[in-house]
């Protein structure tokens, strides 16, 4: 539903307006990757492992090399030595990881783990002759579970390395164990955030064109960071980086998954030169299920330190991350994220958190929309609400009590962060409003009465986006753009932060058009390719608006000084005395005599006016450097009822606020909010993927993955808060990953608080209906949740796992 | 060994010698060269590939280019007709129905179906109609809205 009616905006900016890249989408008429055809088009196929670990003792591939059609087939001996390593751009300190190679060697290290690669001139010819490759496997024992990996007696993912432990990170502020010693109450839970696959609806796949007589290469990927791409991948197959072309055609689908540089895009590229062919590889379903990066996959032991009124006064974590079996692109920086954003919205005096990282003989974990935010979004969440359970209070004072208020912005955190801005009372109370709260507790209440299991949960939310300043991020937290006015005073826009799908071709035209005094008609946005967009760190993260927006804008003020100079020049007046406005300069006081863009253009380009010292032209380029991240927050609340029979959960209500400052476009803004929270109804309520014990990948499909269905959607009731973020101009934060951060954490309360009449106290994601009615049936076999602490004079220590089904007494909820 | 095929493709015989296993989704995208239809997952799961068959939308992912002969396809670029969009690609772009638009045009086409079967459809009719296409973008509220837009849009066009 739409937000409540704002005041309309002047200009393009904070319209809700329909996408301009949209017309050739919805006539079928855009390029993805497998939708190019080149002339003498090969393909490529890879085998892979079927075993989580095993050695690779003999690959004979004479039968397939001799496959009518078959141009090539390679494995890692002929390959392994030439090409790569796959790089990981944020190693930690005493990492202790292997070389991941593009191929297996001498063993392999997941289910899915390429083997070998074949090139034929059909794409179904070079399926048919991955089974015409005899390799001979000798099964090894497979690390699977991450917490026994830790054991003495564990077997080892990787032998060489003698542990499989991949780091050992600690973040520690304020005087934890004084809080600790404090509190009237210690409070634990230990809680599981389950593995997960972002499961875009167009896999991965690239095509690769070799240019000989240049030396050059072009690689078309489906991927969200063709300019990390770029600075990558040169080295690896061994051309210059100023040879090297990258383009992100149109892009079905990231969510984290595309924010990799991958072994297929190394090989693809090496083959297209070995062979002097364009090679094209297209990733198949079950190939993305096993391949392609999986996220999340922590577990973590969270005790608070609280005083009976509730205050949180320090927080304290173990968490161990599995990280599978090698590094992509991020992997070792997502459980950090966890780490950093941990205090939540509110202020706790003292944090530790240890990060155990371990490697298993599964796929890698990295980024997946949200990336460490949603499993700290989701530990304190639960934490504060079993605060409230614990101490008899209500989970929205408790909450309350914590915030910092809106006149202590910047805040600092005790996990070293500087919050921008923010009012979290404010979203908290305009979510109530909108929820209706008070009939809320009173439909909860009759619906207990008649014996019904419906329960209210709340999530307030931080997280932080944007990244972010160069300092804290391994390769340039920078955004670049471009902004040219052409000779005909039309307007050419190229940014690098490459979108696929979030809508910048319509809301950075909206900015340029806004500044420019243009109609947005007369402008257009270019993405996704290093020749067009030389520079660019690329979308992730929720940055492109904040960091990619604010360089346009740059360029735009730059345009606008050096067309005041020409203006000047042309009116015989002081570069000082010309005003701009709405797309004209004029000499102030003489708007008659006013020049527009197409005249200045004109005469920029034609260069025979220029004032002495004035280069021709009107373009100009910048590289924004944000000074810090940006911290949107939100309050989200969700109204649940569960099927006492089948544990299935429907949700009754759903209401979220989110602010993310301001708003480009509200329509694309609403956008990702839907599609955000869907992902957490994912997490929250179905996702999950699974290895067996042996190692071997049970949700392998869309069949056995469990992704939110049109019918699992409610209808939502969306408004927004507005607090500006003073660390860009536009004073924009991002909104690509607020639904999934702030979401499951409310779904998973309000489940949770719909079971507590039968003493639940916490349930572990997913909260598929096999896990609600088991809950259902032997709720004395749910999670525990320790609490300790002096006990108070007037009621006695409620048990660690409760069968309390007595209301509270003084919760409002 | 090859058989001859005849497929009416959005109002155009096309006749081509295939090979037996070859699917309608790559009879379409590869020897037609209508690159609009798309494939997600090759087991009829998230209906990217949905095209209206003889008018019924179906997964073309698991269907023989074989079993297709004599037969009439709709595909995404056969749904405008010329410059005019077909009111359920107006809808989403007028409600902002797509992101990456990956999904999108398997859903118009299950989109169309729903308007078929249910011309004036409440929202939980579109929600059942569309259970059998997964999109990871929009969450889905807003092709909701689209086909509601498509469906006042129709109603209205028919009116007149």
């Amino acid at each position: 539903m739409p937000a409540p009616a704002k005041p309309k905006p002047k200009g393009y900016v904070g319209r809700p307006m329909k996408r301009v890249e949209d017309p050739r989408l919805i006539r079928g008429a855009a390029t993805y990757v497998d939708d190019l055809n080149l002339p003498g088009l090969l393909h490529a196929a890879f085998l892979r492992s079927p075993h989580a670990h095993a050695r690779v003792k003999a690959i004979r591939t004479q039968a397939a090399q001799a496959f009518p059609g078959v141009v090539a087939v390679l494995t890692g001996a002929d390959l392994n030595d030439r090409l790569g390593p796959i790089p990981c751009a944020a190693p930690m300190p005493d990492q202790n990881s292997p070389r991941h190679t593009v191929l297996a060697g001498d063993r392999a290290y997941f289910v899915g783990h390429p083997v070998a690669v074949v090139v034929a001139r059909d794409r179904t010819v070079a399926h048919d002759a991955l089974d015409l490759i005899e390799v001979d496997y000798q099964p090894l024992p497979a690390v699977i579970d991450p917490e026994k990996a830790l054991r003495k007696d564990s077997p080892l993912t990787h032998p060489e390395l003698g542990s499989n432990v991949a780091y050992r990170w600690s973040l520690a502020g304020g005087d934890v164990e004084g809080e600790f010693a404090r509190a009237d109450r210690v409070i634990g839970v230990r809680l599981l955030n389950q593995r997960l696959t972002a499961m875009a609806i167009e896999p991965r796949g690239c095509v690769a064109s070799w240019h000989a007589g240049e030396g050059s290469l072009t690689l078309w990927s489906s991927t969200q960071v063709p300019h990390l791409v770029r600075t990558l991948l040169p080295d690896l197959v061994h051309v210059p980086e100023n040879k090297v072309r990258i383009v992100a055609p149109e892009v079905g689908g990231g969510f984290g998954s595309k924010l990799n540089l991958y072994a297929e895009e190394v090989l693809v590229s090496h083959l297209a030169i070995r062979l002097n062919a364009p090679v094209k590889w297209i990733e198949t379903r079950s190939e993305n299920a096993a391949v392609t990066v999986h996220g999340r996959d922590q577990i973590g032991d969270y005790q608070v330190a609280v005083t009976k009124d509730g205050t949180v006064l320090a927080l304290k974590a173990h968490v161990v991350a599995d990280l599978g079996s090698y590094l992509q692109l991020l992997t070792p920086a997502i459980p950090t994220l966890t780490g950093l954003m941990i205090c939540g919205c509110y202020k706790i005096k003292a944090v530790r958190m240890d990060v155990t990282a371990v490697h298993t003989n599964k796929m890698a974990t990295d980024a997946y929309r949200g990336a460490g935010r949603p499993e700290a979004a989701y530990a304190i969440e639960r934490l504060m609400d079993l605060v409230a359970v614990e101490l008899g209070l209500d989970p929205l004072a408790v909450r309350r009590k914590n915030f910092p208020k809106p006149g202590e912005f910047p805040f600092q955190t005790a996990t070293g962060l500087l919050y921008d801005s923010g009012n979290y009372q404010a979203a908290l109370k305009k979510a109530l409003a909108m929820a209706g709260w008070e009939e809320l507790l009173e439909r909860r209440e009759g619906a207990r009465r008649q014996g019904s299991l419906f329960g209210i949960g709340v999530s307030t939310y931080v997280e932080i986006c944007a990244l972010g300043p160069s300092k804290i991020m391994s390769a340039g937290g920078w955004e670049w753009g471009c902004v040219r006015i052409e000779i005909s005073g039309k307007v050419t826009v190229i940014t690098g932060a490459t979108p696929h799908g979030q809508g910048q071709e319509t809301s950075f035209a909206q900015i340029a058009a806004d500044r420019l005094g243009v109609p947005i008609e007369d402008v257009v946005v270019y993405r996704g390719d290093t020749n067009v967009a030389p520079y660019g760190r690329d979308t992730y993260g929720s940055r492109a608006t904040a960091l990619g927006g604010t360089a346009i804008v740059m360029s735009i003020d730059k345009i606008i000084a050096k067309a005041k100079i020409l203006a000047a020049a042309l009116l015989q007046a002081k570069p000082r005395q010309i005003g701009f406005d709405a797309g004209k300069f004029f000499v102030q006081g003489k708007r008659k005599t006013a020049l527009d863009w197409k005249r200045l253009a004109g005469e920029a380009y034609i260069a025979k006016n220029l004032p002495p010292g004035l280069e021709p032209g009107l373009e100009a380029s910048s590289f924004f450097e944000p000074p810090n991240c940006t911290f949107p927050f939100g309050t989200h609340i969700v109204a649940v009822e569960i099927d006492r029979d089948t544990g299935q959960v429907r949700i009754a209500k759903y209401v979220a606020v989110d602010d993310c400052g301001n708003q480009v476009n509200p329509l694309l803004v609403e956008g990702q909010v839907q599609g955000g929270i869907a992902h957490s109804i994912g997490q929250a309520l179905f996702e999950q993927t699974v290895y067996d014990e042996n190692g071997q990948l049970l949700t392998g499909e869309f069949m056995d993955y469990a992704m939110p269905r049109a019918g699992d959607i409610p209808d939502y009731l969306l408004g927004s808060t507005v607090t500006p973020s003073p660390s860009n101009p536009l004073g924009v934060k991002g909104i690509g990953e607020a639904g999934t951060i702030g979401a499951t954490p409310a779904i998973a309360n309000a489940v949770i608080d719909a079971l507590s009449p039968l003493g639940v106290k916490h349930l572990d994601l997913p909260l598929t209906p096999e896990n609600v009615w088991r809950a259902i049936t032997n709720p004395g076999a749910t999670p525990p949740v320790a609490s300790k602490g002096v006990p108070k004079p007037d009621r006695a220590a409620p048990p660690a796992t409760g069968t309390r089904g007595a209301p509270r007494k003084g919760g409002k909820r | 060994m090859k058989i001859p095929v005849k497929i009416r493709v959005n109002g155009t015989l096309r006749e081509h010698e295939v090979e037996p296993r070859l699917l309608l989704v790559q009879f379409l995208r590869d020897v037609c060269g209508l690159t609009g239809t798309h494939l997600g997952c090759e087991t009829s799961i998230c209906g990217a590939c949905t095209v209206l068959l003889d008018g019924k939308a179906v997964k073309c992912c698991t269907v023989l280019a074989a079993q297709a002969d004599g037969s009439e396809v709709t595909t995404v670029e056969g749904l405008a007709r010329n410059d005019d969009l077909h009111p359920v690609q107006e809808g989403f772009w007028e409600c902002h129905g797509l992101q990456c638009g990956y999904c999108t045009p398997g859903m118009m086409m299950a989109g169309v179906q729903i308007l078929e079967r249910h011309p004036k459809p409440s929202r939980e009719e579109i929600r059942h109609g569309l259970e059998g296409n997964l999109c990871r973008c929009t969450g889905y509220s807003h092709i909701i809205d689209a086909i509601e837009y498509a469906a006042r849009k129709a109603g209205r066009k028919g009116a007149r």
